[in-house]
């Protein structure tokens, strides 16, 4: 397991000055991953929270390779890069080695972006995809998308006289990327570094496409004070609201279990999007959620426990 | 910020040579000042690593320096924060161990 | 030394590539485009070229992902049709943007609604203001012959953009023609190899491609990239130059084929023009001074060329396999263009022909002369050419 102190000590591909909003967890978690690589990266990044604001012109906050093309195709255009980089081993037009990485929000994932996705997990080629995980279109201000939480308030699926908010469970993308057969797919979140660190090196090493969804809590469209983003992280995971586990060769290993598990209040709370739950009207609607979690966790330890391959 | 450039003198394609940002002082986003106390730190590195502005310097030391405790921190050690950068979002404040970073309110 | 051989004009293409060996290309079927890829993943799959193949999952990832590939430093290439060309349109877009040399082959085929698979011109004419340099081509000969000298474009220093390289479905793409193929060493001296100032795979040289821009800044990496086009059209004619050598063939903005006396004359792009050919060789037979002008490089346009070759007629007609709704035919906008600041304009009369496939023959162009030599024209109406009433 690496140490945070290993970790800091890297030289850091995204620098200060980029324009996040304050106290967004993007950028430890870009630095984290790249951090894990033994070899020159190249990014691919899908438009975004962290494509906008890392490079507003003339200002880059990059300092590896890097290119944006559009929103739905970071994975597309890391396929091109990657079979670029085959041309050039196979006709000895270089020597070096390199990690391509594409990252790319949630709406560039789950949704706009998944058909790409699909395609370069499915074609195998050799590079990780990376979502950052805020669960909406923050970019945009706060809409809806498939990794929206049940009853999160969105301004496209809000919660209003007659709506609680969003009324479907969120995507499952780490199981549906392991679904293609790729040898890794794990579940990460801001708050654990070291086990992002770790992840991100298995997803380099692996033979073929790997696949890392992280949780990115967002201070601005989640509504809470931009203090608490890894606090956050940490509920989300101590609830079992976005367990941490990864999909090795299809085989479920959870990387943490809360001795006591929390109750999803203690995540709820505090954030603008749920506030909507507290009201006496909705506390089924907090049971509901509460009710699902603890079922996708006994799913998720069984899977683990028999060893069932996804 | 320097002046803006003609069309003629830009990038081809609006490429940009790397790590530009570190022009663009995002200090002055700033509300709340992190206030640090190097006598109560123990170099842990957890501000460090989730700063999201990479705003709190490290070197490494082998004579170490004074912190929690009066004890003496060698190897990665934190500097005071560069406050070119941080937007005052009070992470480290929050996430500190030993609580020796207090936000306060930036004059 | 150059070889005979059957080659439909997909199949033309697909050796213009075999021989160019990029060294990715990215396959998405669409027809009548499919062929093109389908040769192509013949040459991998026996051999003949080394280069990595993609068969992708859409038309819109085959054109990101010839990107990613030209960013990383490659040369890449894809192919596409119509609907293909459609789902690609954001990216259409991007590629000039970033300034990319790419060269995308597109067989012509009209867009839905409603759906139909043989050709018009309404695909490539729908994304002329996109930014790509656009060529279009009469038959399998040029097709070929146009899809090289479109990499030595797209490359040129001065240049870097993309290029689209446009034969007619089935018409080109399926019909089998003669054609001259340069030695495989002559064509890959002309070619040479892709050498770009930056490159993303240069891993100790980073850079950012594709930053957002502003209101600040957007404006003047857009008036570069204007530049860049306007610039090929200079390096066209060099390269065209370059591989006359090679060929014999010439390669001006546009053909001028029995215009020196003509009085009248029409335009009209790509295989159209062979027919139109016949016609002019047939009238001419019998007395009448007529002629025909093919553009080839509709992207960038040559304006000032356009119109010292049209101001030496008395009438033009104007033959669009595209109809603009609500605007004038995307060829008759460029002529009236053209002709803006003539002192001699000539009669102009606006045609639409051949949509969704619909046939053109012989009689339906002398017609046309016909009806241009007596002078029954009008610049603001647009006449349909074998259009039930």
């Amino acid at each position: 397991m690496a140490t945070i102190q290993e970790i800091v000590t890297k030289e850091k591909p995204l620098v200060s000055g980029h324009r996040m909003c304050a106290g967004c967890g993007i950028p430890p978690i870009v630095n984290t991953i790249i951090a894990a690589s033994d070899k020159p990266v190249v990014i691919a990044n899908a438009t975004g929270c962290l494509e906008v604001t890392s490079t507003i012109y003339p200002f880059t906050a990059w300092n590896v390779p890097w290119v944006h093309l559009t929103f739905e195709n970071a994975a597309a255009v890391a396929s091109g890069v990657e079979t670029a980089l085959k041309a050039f081993k196979k006709r000895g037009k270089i020597d070096t080695d390199v990690n391509i990485i594409a990252i790319g929000g949630d709406g560039g994932t789950y949704d706009i972006g998944f058909q790409a996705l699909s395609g370069a997990l499915e074609r195998g080629h050799k590079f990780m995809y990376v979502v950052y995980d805020n669960e909406g279109y923050m970019n945009t201000g706060n809409q809806r998308s498939a990794a929206t939480p049940f009853a999160a308030n969105t301004t496209t699926a809000p919660a209003g006289r007659v709506s609680f908010g969003k009324p479907q469970w969120r995507k499952n993308i780490v199981e549906i990327a392991a679904a293609h057969r790729i040898q890794y797919a794990a579940q990460a979140a801001l708050h654990n570094l070291p086990d992002l660190y770790n992840k991100a090196k298995k997803g380099f090493e692996s033979n073929g496409p790997a696949f890392l969804a992280v949780f990115q809590p967002c201070t601005t469209n989640w509504h809470y004070d931009p203090a608490l983003t890894v606090q956050y992280s940490r509920l989300a995971a101590e609830t079992n609201f976005w367990p941490l586990y990864e999909i090795e060769n299809g085989r479920v290993h959870i990387n943490f279990k809360p001795k006591e598990r929390k109750p999803i209040e203690e995540f709820l709370k505090g954030q603008g999007r749920f506030k909507h739950l507290f009201k006496e009207e909705n506390k089924h609607i907090i049971e509901e959620m509460q009710k699902t979690i603890d079922e996708e966790w006994e799913r998720l330890l069984k899977l683990e426990e028999t060893g069932v391959q996804i | 910020m320097a002046e803006k450039k003609g069309w003629q003198e830009l990038m081809r394609g609006g490429d940009l040579p790397p790590a530009t940002a570190l022009e663009n002082k995002t200090g002055s986003w700033r509300s709340l000042r992190p206030v640090y106390d190097p006598s109560n730190c123990i170099h842990c590195m957890i501000c460090v690593a989730y700063c999201p502005d990479m705003a709190i310097p490290i070197k490494h030391s082998e004579e170490g320096v004074v912190g929690k405790g009066g004890r003496i921190y060698k190897g990665t050690v934190r500097l005071e924060t560069d406050f070119d950068y941080c937007k005052g979002c009070g992470i480290c404040a929050n996430e500190c161990p030993t609580k020796c970073i207090t936000m306060v309110r930036e004059e | 030394m150059a070889k005979l051989k059957a080659f439909t004009g997909a199949q033309a293409t697909a050796e213009a590539m075999r021989q160019v060996n990029p060294d990715v290309v990215v396959a998405y079927p669409i027809t009548p485009q499919t062929p093109i890829v389908e040769f192509f993943a013949q040459f991998v799959a026996d051999g003949v070229v080394d280069t990595e193949m993609v068969p992708i999952e859409s038309e819109f990832s085959a054109l990101s992902a010839v990107v990613g590939a030209a960013a990383a430093g490659a040369r890449a290439m894809c192919a596409t049709s119509s609907q293909g060309l459609a789902l690609m349109w954001e990216i259409v877009a991007a590629a000039p943007g970033l300034r990319l040399p790419i060269v995308m082959p597109v067989v012509n085929r009209a867009l839905s609604a409603p759906i139909n698979i043989h050709c018009d011109h309404s695909d490539t004419m729908g994304t002329a203001t996109l930014g790509w340099i656009q060529i279009y081509s009469e038959n399998a000969q040029e097709a070929y012959e146009n899809t090289l000298l479109a990499l030595k474009l797209a490359e040129h220093p001065k240049v870097l953009l993309p290029v689209m390289v446009m034969q007619d479905g089935f018409i080109v793409s399926h019909g089998v023609e003669t054609v001259k193929i340069l030695e495989d060493e002559e064509a890959k001296k002309f070619i040479g190899e892709r050498n770009p100032d930056r490159y993303l795979l240069d891993v100790k040289h980073p850079y950012t491609i594709g930053p957002l821009a502003l209101p600040d800044y957007y404006f003047e990496v857009k008036r570069q990239q204007e530049e860049a086009i306007w610039a090929a059209k200079e390096v066209y004619l060099e390269v065209g130059e370059e591989l006359s050598k090679l060929t014999g063939n010439k390669y001006p903005y546009f053909e001028e084929y029995k215009t020196e006396d003509a009085e009248v004359a029409i335009v009209v792009l790509s295989s159209a023009a062979g027919t139109a050919k016949e016609v002019v060789d047939e009238m001419r037979e019998q007395g009448y001074k007529v002629g025909l002008i093919k553009p080839k490089l509709f992207r960038p346009f040559p304006y000032k060329e356009m119109r010292v070759a049209l101001e030496k007629f008395r009438v033009v007609g104007v033959l669009d396999r595209s109809i603009a709704f609500g605007a004038y035919a995307p060829v008759y906008t460029e002529i009236r263009n053209a002709l803006f600041e003539s002192e001699k304009k000539p009669k102009l009369q606006s045609y639409v022909f051949g949509l969704g496939g619909r046939d053109i023959f012989k009689e339906d162009i002398r017609k046309v002369f016909e009806e241009l030599l007596s002078n029954n024209v009008d610049s603001q109406t647009q006449k349909y050419i074998g259009l039930r009433g």
